[in-house]
């Protein structure tokens, strides 16, 4: 009948403004893949650093803040600085890339709205972390803090955007919260978390959301 | 069937006011130029169609200075979005009963 497909164009068109207005969908499976593999490349730096300096993980956690020469940080830093600047440019990258295929400008208020609820959760954890870093000196605890705190974030954040997110925050958390039992394998949490992790989710919104053919998705 | 297509409502068979509708049912608002953006309609067009459902008390408009600027934004009200709603599920009874 022609007027049930006008109706169902109907309902179609309501629940397409709805998403493009309220949420961020340009948001590429591909940032995640990638932000996993520079995770992965980051997490193996740290760990032949460790190696090569001759103690384990555990023992600097012990050492941890009189014996640790500025050398360690600046390393830490670097690798933390530069996984997270190729991450971030992929991402955005990946993002912009997939915006202009769909006809959409990358930075709007749903993009902001985004952000705003990422980084509340998000920058409370990181000032968390360096409390318990540099007043209480809790080395180990850091890892699993980091993922808990990701992992709140996403959650926060996932109302903006695509449903995936959500799963992926809970994930983190739950990673997280079995890291807190088994402080000293914070390098192994981070190389789960932030690169295994989003290996699967990237590829789950990539496989869900961009490899279909264009007339199949229903935004 | 005559009675499920009386339940729709006149105000929103235009597409543009069904788009608009829709951006206002879940956001707390809606600027002029997001809307422009969001629906692809020209100026002239979207401001017609808002003053249509401005008039029937569905949407609400405020106006603030941002600078020298005016910068408008959208909010439906509570009857608009009563409307919306019993239109939407008009449309869903359609639907199902021409099954």
């Amino acid at each position: 009948m022609n007027t049930k497909t006008e109706h169902l164009q109907q309902i179609n068109e309501i629940k397409n403004i709805m998403e493009r207005s309220s949420r961020f969908i340009s948001l590429s499976g591909l940032s995640g893949v990638f932000a996993g593999f520079f995770a992965l490349a980051g997490a193996a730096a740290f760990y032949i650093y460790i190696k090569q300096l001759n103690y384990g993980y555990t023992e600097l956690a012990g050492r941890f803040p009189l014996e640790i020469d500025l050398n360690f940080f600046t390393f830490c830093f670097a690798d933390a600085a530069i996984t997270l600047t190729l991450a971030l440019s992929f991402g955005i990258f990946f993002t912009t890339r997939k915006a202009k295929a769909d006809g959409r400008t990358i930075w709007d208020k749903t993009a902001l709205r985004l952000l705003i609820n990422l980084m509340i959760p998000l920058a409370t954890g990181g000032i968390f972390c360096l409390i318990l870093l540099f007043r209480f000196g809790w080395f180990g605890i850091i890892a699993p803090c980091t993922l808990i705190f990701y992992g709140l974030a996403l959650l926060n954040a996932s109302k903006y955007t695509l449903d995936e997110i959500r799963w992926l925050g809970i994930s983190e958390i739950i990673l997280g919260l079995i890291g807190c039992l088994y402080i000293g394998y914070g390098v192994t949490l981070w190389a789960i978390g932030f690169g295994i992790l989003h290996i699967i989710y990237g590829l789950i919104m990539y496989i869900r959301y961009e490899a279909v053919p264009k007339e199949k998705k229903y935004w | 069937m005559k009675n499920f297509i009386d339940r729709l409502n006149k105000a929103f068979e235009n597409r543009i006011r069904l788009g608009i509708m829709s951006a206002l049912m879940v956001n707390a608002s809606v600027d002029f130029l997001t809307l422009k953006e969001l629906l692809d309609v020209t100026d002239g067009n979207l401001a017609s169609h808002i003053s249509a459902l401005e008039k029937l008390e569905y949407i609400a408009v405020k106006k603030e200075f941002i600078g020298k600027k005016t910068k408008t934004t959208y909010m439906a009200t509570k009857l608009g979005k009563l409307e919306f709603n019993h239109h939407l599920k008009a449309l869903e009874d359609l639907i199902r009963n021409s099954e």
